[in-house]
């Protein structure tokens, strides 16, 4: 007997195609799985422990897949709910689900799958932590100095909340495979395949023909797993399944997972017709310890920006020289005015937008826009500390000029304020793993019935 | 001599996690394949990040007509010095690299 995992898209808040994902609840799946986050967006979420989504695209999103749990009447699972995973954000998709719950008349057991980790148990238990390459220079005593540090669940703690009879499933932070390899694994399918399929299917309609109509179903058996997609005129090819193995992964072939690794060095790739791919031949390795990721963010300092735009050819054409000139002047008048000593108590970076703010020095090219945006970005301990270094560089970024004997030059300011406080900057830090010795040690499961209660 | 992305249909760089950086070299055709994978060398990439070559891992995979490396990100993803939060932009790096005419 096989098992049908049905994917809606490659995470909440990327919409999907509503006729599409009808369809597939027409395939009767065993399960709805879908991500609800990821690092991608960069560490201020993790950090804050907040999600990128705004709560009624997600709220919108999440209706349309408890509308098809109920008709299915199979669980539905989010992963990494509210982009970071972290408790909070189980929290705030609970929130969600609970008012669509009352709002549907839905009567629903929801497991909530918590994996953040107390700082300080990370730090007392730092000998049963490993570094990944490449190695950072962390330190137990870092680990307490962390706003927020998360633990990626796999198919176990994900396999435990459907045991629990959930019929939703929000968890933290799990890997962006473990939701839809857990039902496979759970009913003895071939576990090379459960988790190949999962890693094929985390990004929904990604490895088809349609992108962006999100959805996907995924049959997983005994000896591998078929990919189907679900809209009108989308297909999937055994080029674009797998090629999805290159995406966001350092090697194409190997993908670690909590307990093992996925090798698909000896994968095969068939069409079965027009539409759908067949694969065989991946192998799970099970490892000696069973080992969970770590991902973990501190706050960094905080920062205000200002944008002034040059378009005076000739300050155009010296942007780069202008910019050393300006910031060596600045230093000093920081230093003068506040006291304060560049990098120890604040740094001041500029970008040119339109010459190398995306590649800085890496940047071949010759410059050739007609104009420069020039970004100046002030980072300090706290954030009084940064807009008062912006509001002191402001009457410079817009009269500073190239050189002592020319007449006064005005630049253009696009905004009033010129000053943007950014607020706080966090950085990721753990690039590690823990070893367990059991896999609910670092994760949380609890279980609640919501009922519709009639006003 | 040509620019990699003048030969090829498709260069593209992503995030592999905050730490990482891997670049996919879509070639299209098994002869742009076999042409790349002997002139295209590890170390005109490795130039393109400044980085030693040492950093980079090399994948040439046949069957889908892909050379793909992977290499730790330059600055950590989000970090105050990063420029390209997705690391997306950087195949512009890439595409740059001259190579023999197929």
């Amino acid at each position: 007997m096989a098992t049908r995992v049905l994917i809606p898209n490659g995470a909440i808040g990327l919409g999907f195609d509503a006729a599409a994902l009808a369809r597939g609840v027409r395939m009767r799946p065993d399960i709805i799985c879908v991500d609800g986050g990821s690092t991608d967006s960069g560490p201020y979420y993790l950090g804050t422990g907040t999600s990128k989504y705004s709560r009624a695209a997600t709220l919108s999103e999440w209706r349309a897949l408890m509308l098809a749990r109920a008709e299915a009447g199979v669980p539905l699972v989010v992963g990494t709910a509210g982009t970071c995973g972290t408790d909070s954000t189980v929290d705030w998709m609970y929130d969600i689900t609970v008012e669509l719950a009352r709002e549907l008349g839905h009567k629903v057991r929801i497991a909530r799958l918590y994996s953040s980790q107390h700082t300080g148990d990370v730090a007392r238990g730092w000998d049963r932590v490993r570094p990944l390459e490449p190695v950072q220079p962390v330190t137990a005593a870092d680990c307490e100095g962390l706003t927020n540090i998360v633990a990626l669940a796999g198919a176990e703690q994900i396999g435990a909340a459907l045991s629990a009879g959930a019929d939703i499933v929000i968890a933290g932070r799990t890997t962006d495979t473990a939701t839809i390899a857990a039902l496979p694994l759970q009913r003895g399918m071939h576990a090379g395949a459960a988790w190949h399929g999962a890693k094929i299917g985390e990004c929904g309609a990604l490895c088809s023909t349609n992108p962006t109509s999100g959805v996907i179903v995924i049959d997983f058996d005994t000896e591998g797993f078929t990919v189907t997609p679900m809209a009108e005129g989308a297909a999937c090819t055994p080029e674009l399944v797998a090629a999805h193995m290159l995406y966001e992964n350092a090697d194409p072939f190997i993908l670690h997972e909590p307990g093992g690794h996925l090798d698909v060095s000896r994968a095969r790739y068939e069409a079965l017709d027009a539409t759908r791919v067949r694969v065989t031949g991946s192998t799970w390795v099970p490892a000696k310890d069973y080992t969970v990721k770590l991902e973990g963010a501190r706050l960094a300092g905080y920062q205000s920006t200002i944008l002034a735009l040059l378009r005076e050819p000739r300050y155009v054409q010296n942007a780069q020289a202008w910019v050393d000139r300006l910031s060596r002047f600045l230093d000093e008048q920081i230093h003068s005015r506040m006291g304060l000593t560049a990098p120890k108590d604040y740094t001041l970076d500029f970008r040119l937008i339109g010459q190398n703010a995306t590649l800085g020095g890496l940047e071949t090219a010759a410059p050739t826009a007609a104009e420069v945006g020039v970004l100046a970005i002030v980072t300090a301990p706290n954030q009084a500390r940064a807009s008062e270094i912006a509001k002191l560089a402001n009457p410079f970024l817009l009269h500073y000029p190239l050189t002592d004997d020319e007449p006064q030059a005005t630049f253009a300011f696009p905004f009033s304020p010129a000053d943007w406080a950014r607020g706080p900057l966090y950085e990721f830090v753990l690039n590690h793993v823990m070893i367990l010795d059991d896999p609910m040690s670092a994760f949380r499961l609890e279980v609640t019935e919501v009922s519709h209660v009639p006003a | 001599m040509s620019r990699l992305d003048q030969i090829v249909p498709k260069i593209r760089t992503k995030n592999a996690g905050p730490f990482w950086l891997t670049v996919d070299i879509f070639c299209g055709e098994r002869r742009i394949f076999d042409h790349l994978k002997d002139s295209l060398q590890t170390d005109q990439v490795a130039q393109a990040f400044h980085q030693p070559i040492a950093a980079l891992k090399r994948f040439d995979i046949a069957h889908l007509n892909v050379i793909k490396f992977s290499l730790p990100r330059i600055v950590v993803q989000g970090s105050r010095a990063d420029r390209d939060m997705h690391a997306s932009q950087w195949a512009w790096l890439v595409g740059g690299i001259e190579v023999p005419t197929p």
